[in-house]
């Protein structure tokens, strides 16, 4: 990379974790609200969904521009394949539905008719993770990161909270190529400092440390403050990394983490086979081989709701914490 | 990405011109001749890769002519203008027919057409937008092309631009139900500067359509999807130019275009072994020949 980075401690002050009883948000409703906002600013902004008006929070949208929000029915294939048409026609599309169907059944349209294409397609993956709960596996878009990661030309962005939400839309709006994103549901805090930069393919230093480092997205953000507060009372400085682009990935910063630190924990909520751990482990085999420890989703969930799902995967404070102890060969928690 | 060869693209500008102003005859005497070239490059370019589809190529090869020949509102000096009419060929393995026919209206120079699958080249086993001029989406998994012509026509009535999208689908194709999907959202939405071309060769890649998954009643179904349908001798090329005519029903248009696999080329004709058989020296001085004929 050519490109001069900004040295990461100037932007990364010590953040706070949420506390137990700070407030928690549904990003589908900044999503909405920054969309119609996009809108407004520029005629070429449409939508495209699957009869998912409703869950994709875009009642108000339609409101405002009818003519702009495209319902192609239940029918994901020809969604996304109808975004590329829209964006063959010099419109910027957003095709929004629940993660799994869009991602899961029109992954050949994505791959050919988006990114092959090389068009600006903006795939909004709602109710990513295990945000559908007791829905269960086939409502779960867990696979997503790995299926996606696979697709050349195809970024993967992964928002922590509200103000990522809204970063992320902005920036796939200028991006020239085409985009997924992951709008949570399961509802987060606000764990990113106020106007944080959100650039293409960087990621964000939380906190510094240099015992550990704490890698995390989307809803396991705030979930790594709250274990690295926990662990610097024990003494272990933990630096915790947000990595909204799962792709393509911030190699320089996985590597200063890798050099500076004597472990990396990954949590995600997300399949281990081709999500942030996995793109993290092969980045640093390659380069700079690291005691690691993934956090993430094995095999199909049982029936559970959103939160007691995350705790079933060890995808909680306590699960990165004792992940951080384990791969510093400490002995488990001291508290 | 190729480049415009200007010399040709005015020539053909010219051509397009002719036929549209000509009588009926003239006018398909005029695209006969062009459909005879594009025959005889798809041969040369098959027989020069050792690859290719010579069956669909040569089926698809009059309503691809027609449409860029006297429908299209298109320049190949300006193949992103905004306002543009689009043609998007859903059956992609045919790419050697649509090659020959961009290459014949000047959206890259001819010579190109001998690279055809080497290695590098521009000219893919399957169209590359990024690549080649002229090329709207890039296809090859078939039940693409429609979804994305479906976007094309509803991008076209939202900026008002009045532009038509053709989509030229393989028969076998419709087996996808991506296809479906397709149709009902256009109709549903009224896309009636949208048309649908159905290369109706009657041969997939295994067998014949009706033994695999029959499509007949094929007509009806399009109409139960709410298109005007429109039957047509897919190489009658006045039966076509009457076909392409645009919808006045309000309705999306569907052209079931009966077609010969392997057209202009008897021993190639209507035989399924000829999905992507490549012709021998002799076969291929003996097509040459009768197309010539």
């Amino acid at each position: 990379m050519t490109e001069t980075r900004t040295p990461a401690r100037t932007d990364a002050p010590v953040t706070p974790a949420p506390g137990p009883d700070a407030p928690v948000y549904d990003c589908r409703t900044v999503f909405a609200e920054e969309l119609a906002a996009l809108a407004r600013e520029d005629e070429r902004v449409v939508v495209v969904c699957n009869d998912s008006v409703g869950s994709s929070n875009l009642v108000g949208f339609r409101e405002e521009f009818p003519d702009r929000l495209i319902n192609v029915g239940i029918a994901e294939q020809n969604m996304v394949g109808v975004g590329a048409g829209l964006a063959n026609a010099g419109l910027v599309p957003f095709v929004s539905a629940a993660g799994p169907f869009l991602t899961g059944r029109a992954l050949e349209q994505i791959k050919a008719d988006c990114a092959y294409s090389g068009f600006r397609v903006i795939l909004c993956g709602q109710s990513p993770g295990m945000a559908y709960g007791e829905l269960g596996p086939t409502h779960h878009s867990v696979e997503d990161l790995s299926w996606l990661r696979a697709v050349a030309g195809l970024t993967v962005v992964v928002p922590a909270d509200r103000a990522q939400t809204r970063a992320a839309l902005r920036w796939a709006y200028a991006h020239e190529g085409p985009s997924y994103l992951r709008i949570p549901r399961f509802k987060v805090p606000d764990v990113t400092p106020p106007d944080a930069p959100f650039e293409h393919g960087r990621a964000q230093v939380l906190r510094e440390g240099d015992d550990v480092t704490l890698v995390a997205i989307g809803t396991l953000v705030s979930r790594a403050l709250t274990a690295a507060e926990r662990l610097a009372a024990e003494g272990v400085s933990a630096r915790v990394l947000n990595v909204p682009f799962v792709d393509p990935l911030d190699t320089a910063e996985i590597q200063r983490a890798a050099e500076e630190t004597q472990g990396l924990v990954v949590a995600e909520e997300a399949t281990l086979s081709g999500g942030l751990g996995a793109a993290v482990a092969s980045l640093t085999g390659r380069h700079r081989p690291v005691p690691l420890r993934l956090l993430g989703v094995t095999g199909f969930a049982p029936t559970g709701s959103p939160e007691g799902l995350l705790e079933h995967f060890g995808l909680t404070a306590d699960g990165v914490h004792a992940a951080a102890r384990d791969v510093l060969g400490l002995p488990s928690s001291t508290s | 990405m190729l480049a415009v060869d200007h010399s040709t693209a005015a020539d053909h500008h010219a051509l397009r011109r002719a036929v549209r102003a000509a009588e009926p005859p003239e006018a398909v005497r005029l695209l006969r001749t062009l459909s005879t070239e594009v025959r005889l490059t798809i041969v040369d370019m098959i027989s020069r890769a050792r690859m290719g589809h010579i069956g669909g190529d040569l089926s698809v090869t009059d309503i691809l002519v027609t449409l860029f020949g006297a429908v299209l509102d298109v320049d190949p000096e300006h193949p992103r203008a905004p306002g543009r009419d689009r043609l998007i060929l859903s059956k992609g393995h045919c790419a050697a027919a649509l090659y020959a026919t961009l290459a014949r209206c000047g959206y890259f120079p001819a010579a190109e057409l001998a690279t055809y699958m080497a290695p590098y080249s521009a000219l893919n086993g399957h169209p590359n937008r990024q690549k080649v001029p002229g090329v709207e989406t890039n296809t090859g998994p078939l039940g693409h092309g429609f979804p994305v012509a479906v976007g094309c026509a509803l991008g076209a009535r939202l900026r008002g631009d009045g532009a038509r999208t053709f989509v030229v689908l393989g028969d076998g194709e419709l087996q996808e139900g991506s296809n479906w999907e397709a149709a009902m959202s256009a109709s549903h939405h009224g896309l009636d500067r949208l048309c649908a071309v159905v290369d109706r060769n009657r041969l997939q890649q295994g067998a014949r359509t009706e033994d695999t998954v029959r499509l007949d009643p094929l007509a009806d179904k399009f109409a139960a999807f709410g298109w005007e349908v429109r039957e047509s001798d897919g190489h009658d090329h006045g039966a076509l130019l009457d076909a392409f005519a645009p919808s006045t029903t309000g309705r999306p248009v569907a052209v079931i275009a009966h077609t010969v696999k392997g057209k202009g080329v008897s021993f190639i004709e209507d035989r399924v072994e000829w999905h992507h058989k490549v012709p021998t020296p002799d076969q291929v001085h003996a097509a040459i020949e009768e197309l010539t004929r």
